[in-house]
């Protein structure tokens, strides 16, 4: 028997969540991420694990609250318009500094959209995720591998910083079939948590476990602090690839689905003698703005693909500090740009010389 | 005596919409008229429609939900659905939706179906799928589904894929379990799928090999 299975990208974020340690699962189904939930209904229960589906989207990220608070690996799972009723829960999570692990399987919006593919929620994400200053880990996988490796990662930066971590997949990662190895994924022990709400046996002090502040100096305060940690995670935990990029004039950003379509076309382009590489951020937040501002300094253009209507360009203009025009591939509403789009994005690149047409 | 009608059924990913693609064009090339029906109410995407090219280039009629595809996230059946059993001039291959919340659907014909008794209820089953990697996990799915639609399976197709990774060797380690799977429940192996590039290299030691043309890919 092969090492490998054959798994759908929602499938392989729910087996890696059980291996990760996870055994609480809340959720309410919504398409194109439905088979996390019908996954975690069928396995949960065999691993004495919690399945639970919840009366609302609402309702499900509180019950990640609870969990959470009580010092326990737990996640939930929704689309586009399920992260946004989430979202006062985001902002409860990272104000009470609970680890969490949310996957947003994007779809078309905004409003109800459509069910077809989309990374239109990248503000939101990287940027927006609730009301207050708040960050949350983003990673963004780009193959059914790493819808498991990032799952199983996400855990475990959770819990290092007692933050949410985000997987922001799209529809297609969601739906699509590759073959996973499971059995080196790098799982690691769930560290103490001394702060966790277990009961105090009589033994200790209580824990609590709260986002009000009565104190505006003690919020401030918190506030300060929790930004010191995000600060250590920028210098330690961004993550992206570079491809081809060694002697590349023009330089693609792309992310999950739009990495995968741009390789094809970089490899199309060099094969036509144009050199043209690739910066794949891994981490949305952090963002990798390392590898951009290195960028600016030996590339013409660089071209942003996205499914969406220019989200991730900003960061991307903010990171190269606009010493270089940044342009725009994209395909919205559900659809995703062709192989032979971002070449023909390239091929205008390299004709106009880094001169915005 | 092939029966006129083929219902592909299984586990979620198992291959059951590539093979019914397929299988209605190796119907059409040996002559038949051949209707293929996309039942799927589960699936947002990778339908059968995304064949609707192939399959009506080669004179095929595809009985599809006019919102697959689309952004109407509904489970609706097509309403041309009853050609399927009205019109026993023409094959009918059948691609149900999967697991046993897919095969519901199937209860809408199963009464027309059975009633006619001139079918074949194949279960498409693949060992590099994780929730049916052992014997007693497939043969718990294929339970699951003839529960649901209220049908009993009369053969198997050993369709055991790592997608576009599948070795020779892959589907050769896939034959034990076939075989263990049609042991355990009395079940024939009807055949054995595999992608067209491997046909020739395993045509001669696999009985009832039948090649895959017709793949879609998504980047």
């Amino acid at each position: 028997m092969a090492d490998k299975v054959l798994m759908k990208g929602n499938e392989a974020i729910a087996e890696a969540a059980i291996r990760a340690g996870c055994r609480h699962y809340f959720g309410y189904p919504i398409t194109p991420q439905t088979e996390i939930a019908a996954y975690m209904a069928k396995r949960m229960p065999k691993i004495g694990g919690v399945f639970l589906q919840a009366e609302s989207e609402i309702a499900a990220i509180n019950m990640v609250y609870g969990v959470a608070a009580a010092g326990l690996r737990v996640m939930t799972s929704s689309s586009s318009p399920g992260i946004s009723l989430k979202s006062e829960g985001l902002s409860y999570l990272a104000g009470a500094d609970l680890p969490s692990l949310v996957v947003n399987v994007q779809r078309g919006g905004p409003g109800l959209g459509g069910i077809q593919p989309s990374q239109s929620d990248y503000f939101q994400a990287t940027k927006g995720g609730g009301h207050g200053d708040f960050r949350m880990i983003v990673l963004a996988p780009s193959s059914v591998q790493e819808m498991a490796e990032l799952t199983v990662k996400g855990f475990a930066l959770a819990d290092t910083y007692r933050m949410t971590a985000m997987i922001l997949a799209d529809g297609t990662m969601g739906q699509m079939m590759e073959p996973v190895a499971l059995d080196d994924l790098p799982v690691t022990p769930m560290p103490e948590k001394p702060w966790a709400v277990t009961g105090t046996g009589m033994k200790r002090p209580h824990n609590v476990v709260n986002s009000l502040f009565l104190s505006p100096e003690k919020l401030e305060e918190t506030n300060f602090e929790r930004y010191d940690r995000y600060r250590v995670i920028e210098e330690k935990e961004t993550m992206y690839e570079e491809y081809r990029m060694e002697d590349a004039e023009i330089c693609i950003a792309a992310f999950g689905i739009a990495a995968r379509v741009s390789k094809n076309a970089i490899d199309e382009a060099r094969a036509m003698g144009i050199k043209v590489g690739m910066i794949r951020p891994i981490t949305l937040w952090p963002f990798p703005k390392a590898p951009f501002r290195r960028a600016a300094e030996q590339v013409k253009e660089v071209i942003s693909v996205e499914l969406s209507m220019g989200q991730m360009i900003e960061d991307v203009r903010l990171a190269t500090e606009c010493r270089v025009p940044v342009t725009l591939c994209n395909r919205v509403g559900g659809m995703i740009p062709s192989p032979e789009q971002v070449l023909d994005a390239i091929l205008k690149a390299a004709k106009n010389g880094g001169k915005e047409a | 005596m092939m029966k006129r009608v083929t219902l592909f059924c299984g586990h979620y990913g198992s291959g059951k919409t590539n093979i019914a693609v397929n299988y209605a064009l190796h119907l059409r090339r040996s002559g038949e008229e051949v209707t293929v029906a996309d039942l799927d109410i589960v699936n947002p995407y990778f339908r059968t429609k995304d064949s609707r090219k192939e399959l009506e280039a080669a004179g095929i009629r595809l009985i599809c939900s006019e919102y697959a595809n689309t952004n109407l996230d509904i489970p609706a059946l097509p309403a041309d659905l009853y050609a399927i059993t009205d019109d026993k001039g023409r094959y009918a291959v059948i691609d149900v939706g999967g697991d046993d919340r897919g095969a519901l659907a199937l209860g809408r014909i199963s009464p027309a179906l059975r009633e006619e008794g001139n079918y074949e209820m194949l279960a498409v089953i693949n060992c590099y799928r994780p929730l049916t990697q052992d014997i007693p996990s497939t043969l718990e799915v294929l339970g699951e589904i003839e529960a649901a639609c209220g049908m009993r399976f009369t053969g198997l197709v050993n369709n055991s894929n790592l997608g576009e990774m599948t070795s020779a060797e892959d589907v050769l380690a896939s034959l034990h379990y076939a075989e263990e799977v049609s042991r355990a429940s009395g079940l024939p192996v009807c055949m054995t799928t595999v992608r067209a590039s491997l046909y020739e290299t395993l045509k001669e030691r696999i009985e009832g090999l039948f090649p895959l043309d017709l793949q879609e890919k998504i980047c």
